[in-house]
C-alpha cells in the first residue's frame, strides 16, 4: 500500500513544487494529529477499553456491580462443561454453516441469471437487493406472523397436517425458519459480490467453450465457478462471520425458543446482563472473541494476494 | 439490453433475450416482495379483515385505522425523532471522522504512528458487538450515555473501520499534483481538505453515508441494550410492543412496521448506485 505514496513523491523532488512536500515529510503538520486523534481517542474509549474491561472481569466473580474477587480460570473451566453454552455454540455454528450454503447457492444462481441476457435486468436487481435494506427485527416480526398464522391456516385449508402447527413452535425445526429469514436478508450482499465477479469474466472465454461444444451447464461448472472462486471464498467468510453474531432476527422469530433450542451465542452473552452472571458471560464473550479472531485470520490468509490493494 | 429490440430487425447471431431465465427470476422476485406485500396490505386492512387469517388478501375496504392507532400506541413522532437523531448523528460523525482520519493516515503513511493507527482502527472489523456489549452497557450507563447519544458514539465507532478502508483506498488514487497546486496558491491543509479533498471524496462519502444510515436506522440490538429509557427508544425497538401487548391487533402492528421500514427502502431506491458499489468495494478491499 505504501508503494503508491512513497515512489510517486521521490521523483518529484527535482521539481520546484517540492518545498511543502519535503516539509511534510520531515515534520508532520500538527493539523494531521487533529484529524487523527479524535477517531483514535473515541475508538479507544468505545471499543478498546470495554474490551479490556471485559477480559479483565472474565477472571473475576463480578456480578456487574459491587465487590468482586479474582477467581482465575474458574469461569472458563465452567463454560466448557456448561450444556447451555455448548448448545448455543452448536446451534450458532450449525445454523451459520447451513445459512452460508443456502445463501451462496441461491446468490450464485441468481447472479448467473441476472448477468445473462434477460429482460428487466435493472428492475430485477433493484428488487433483489431490497431485503438487505430492511430492518432485521421488523422483517423477522413479519415472517413470525407468516410462520405462525398464515402458513398454519394454509396448511389447514389444504389438509396438510404437519403444516397446521407453527414452524416456530417446533423445537426440532424452528431453526429452519431462522435460516430462511436470515438467508432472505443475506442473499443480496452475496449476490452483488457475485455479480461483480461474473461481470469481470471475459466473454471470449465462453465463446471459445461454445465452439468446443460445451453445454451451458458445463460452462457454468468448468469455467464460471473456477473463475469466481475468489468471490466464493469472500462470500463464505463474510457471511459466516456475520451469521455467528446472529441476534436481531432470532429475537424477532423465536426469541431463542422453543425452550432454549435456538439461542445464539450473542443471546447467551447478552442474557448475562440481566442474569447476574456478568463475569461468567464475559468469559464466554472472550472465547467468542478468540473464535472471531481465528476466523478473521483464516480470512486474511485465504484472501491475501487475491485483491490488488 | 439494446439487443432485445435489435434482434427482430438485424442479425440473428446476436443472442436473443433469455425468456425462461427472465421468468424464473421474476418468480424469485415475487418471493422477495411477498413479505413486503403482506406488510403493506395488512397495514391498510380493518381490524376485522386483519384477523380473518388470510394474510394475502387485498385490503377491502381500505382503512387507515391501523396507522392512526400505531401512531399513538408507539408514540411514533418521538420514536421517529429518536431514529432520525441516531441515524443523522451516526452518518455525519462517521463521514467526518473517517474522512479526517483517512486523510491524515494516507498523507503521513511513512510515519509509524499513522500506519499503525490504520490497522488499529481496522481492528474493529474483527470485534463483534456482542463481545464488548456488556462492558459498554455498564460504561455508557456510568457516563450518562445510556441514551441516543451513546448509540451514536458506539455505532460510529463500529462503522469506522469499513469507512476508513473505503476512504483510504480512494485517497491513495488521488494524485498529489492536485493538492500541490492548491498549496502553491497558499491554501492551508485545513482549507485543502475542505475545498479540494472532501469534495473529491463525495462518491465515497455517499457510500459510507448510506451504509451508516442503513445500519443506524435498522439496528435493534445496540439501541435496545444501550438506551435505558424506553421513551427515548428508536423505531425498531418500539415494535416489541406488539409481541407482548396488542399482539392481536395485526393491522396496527403491520402499519407500525411499515412506517418504521419505509424510510430505509425509500432511501435505498434513491441511492441504489452507492449501495451496490459499497457492497462490492467493501468486500474486495476487506
Amino acid at each position: 500500500m505504501s508503494i503508491i505514496t512513497t515512489p510517486t513523491t521521490t521523483p518529484r523532488g527535482s521539481h520546484k513544487q517540492d518545498p511543502p512536500q519535503q516539509r511534510s515529510r520531515r515534520r508532520v503538520e500538527p493539523i494531521f494529529y487533529l484529524f487523527l486523534v479524535p477517531s483514535l481517542v473515541l475508538f479507544t474509549l468505545a471499543i478498546t477499553v470495554p474490551g479490556i474491561i471485559g477480559i479483565f472481569f472474565s477472571f473475576t466473580d463480578s456480578i456487574g456491580i459491587g465487590d468482586w474477587e479474582f477467581v482465575g480460570l474458574t469461569n472458563y473451566i465452567a463454560i466448557f462443561s456448561d450444556p447451555a453454552i455448548l448448545q448455543s455454540y452448536l446451534f450458532t455454528f450449525g445454523f451459520s454453516i447451513v445459512t452460508v450454503i443456502a445463501v451462496n447457492v441461491t446468490a450464485f444462481l441468481l447472479a448467473v441469471g441476472l448477468t445473462s441476457r434477460i429482460r428487466m435486468k435493472s428492475a430485477l436487481r433493484t428488487v433483489f437487493v431490497i431485503p438487505m435494506v430492511v430492518s432485521g427485527i421488523i422483517i423477522a416480526y413479519v415472517f413470525n406472523f407468516l410462520f405462525s398464522n398464515s402458513l398454519p391456516s394454509l396448511g389447514a385449508a389444504a389438509g396438510i397436517p404437519w403444516l397446521e402447527s407453527s414452524l416456530l413452535a417446533n423445537p426440532d425445526f424452528a431453526w429452519v425458519a431462522i435460516v430462511l429469514v436470515t438467508a432472505w436478508q443475506a442473499v443480496p450482499g452475496a449476490l452483488l459480490i457475485y455479480i461483480a465477479g461474473l461481470v469481470a469474466v471475459p466473454a471470449d472465454v465462453y465463446e471459445a467453450a461454445e465452439i468446443d461444444g460445451a453445454s451451458k451447464f458445463q460452462q457454468l461448472l468448468k469455467i464460471t465457478l473456477p473463475l469466481v472462486s475468489g468471490y466464493v471464498v469472500i462470500n463464505i467468510i463474510l457471511g459466516f462471520k456475520g451469521f455467528l453474531n446472529a441476534y436481531d432476527i432470532i429475537v424477532g422469530l423465536t426469541n431463542g425458543g422453543p425452550g432454549t433450542s435456538t439461542r445464539s451465542i450473542a443471546m447467551t452473552v447478552i442474557a448475562g446482563f440481566n442474569g447476574g452472571d456478568y463475569a461468567y458471560q464475559m468469559a464466554n464473550a472472550t472465547i467468542f472473541f478468540v473464535v472471531a479472531i481465528v476466523i478473521s485470520l483464516v480470512q486474511l490468509s485465504l484472501t491475501r494476494g487475491r485483491n490488488a490493494l | 439490453m439494446t439487443n432485445g429490440s435489435m434482434t427482430n430487425k438485424s442479425s440473428f447471431k446476436v443472442e436473443r433475450v433469455n425468456w425462461s431465465t427472465t421468468t424464473i427470476l421474476v418468480l424469485c422476485a415475487v418471493t422477495v416482495l411477498l413479505p413486503l406485500y403482506v406488510t403493506v396490505s395488512m397495514a391498510f386492512k380493518t381490524q376485522g379483515q386483519a384477523v380473518d387469517g388470510n394474510a394475502f388478501s387485498f385490503p377491502a375496504p381500505f382503512s387507515l385505522d391501523g396507522f392512526v392507532q400505531a401512531w399513538t400506541l408507539t408514540n411514533f413522532p418521538v420514536g421517529a425523532a429518536m431514529s432520525l437523531l441516531v441515524t443523522a448523528g451516526t452518518v455525519l460523525a462517521t463521514i467526518v471522522l473517517a474522512a479526517f482520519a483517512s486523510y491524515a493516515i494516507v498523507r503521513n503513511w511513512e510515519r509509524r504512528l499513522f500506519r499503525y493507527s490504520f490497522f488499529y482502527l481496522l481492528g474493529a472489523m474483527f470485534i463483534p458487538f456482542p463481545v464488548v456489549a456488556l462492558p459498554q452497557i455498564q460504561l455508557t450507563g456510568r457516563l450518562g450515555l445510556d441514551n441516543p447519544l451513546g448509540v451514536i458514539l458506539l455505532a460510529t465507532m463500529f462503522q469506522l473501520s469499513f469507512s476508513v478502508l473505503l476512504f483510504t483506498a480512494f485517497l491513495r488514487s488521488i494524485p498529489m499534483e492536485l493538492e500541490e497546486s492548491a498549496r502553491i496558491d497558499g491554501a492551508t491543509t485545513w482549507q485543502t481538505f475542505w475545498k479540494l479533498i472532501f469534495p473529491l471524496l463525495a462518491p465515497m462519502s455517499a457510500t459510507v453515508g448510506i451504509f451508516a444510515f442503513l445500519y443506524a436506522w435498522n439496528d435493534f440490538m445496540m439501541p435496545s441494550l444501550i438506551i435505558s429509557d424506553p421513551a427515548l427508544q428508536t423505531l425498531p425497538v418500539r415494535q416489541n410492543l406488539f409481541q407482548t401487548q396488542f399482539s392481536n391487533n395485526y393491522h396496527v402492528s403491520f402499519a407500525s412496521y411499515l412506517m418504521a421500514m419505509a424510510p430505509a427502502i425509500v432511501a435505498y431506491l434513491f441511492t441504489q448506485r452507492w449501495v451496490m458499489a459499497g457492497v462490492t468495494q467493501g468486500a474486495v478491499k476487506g
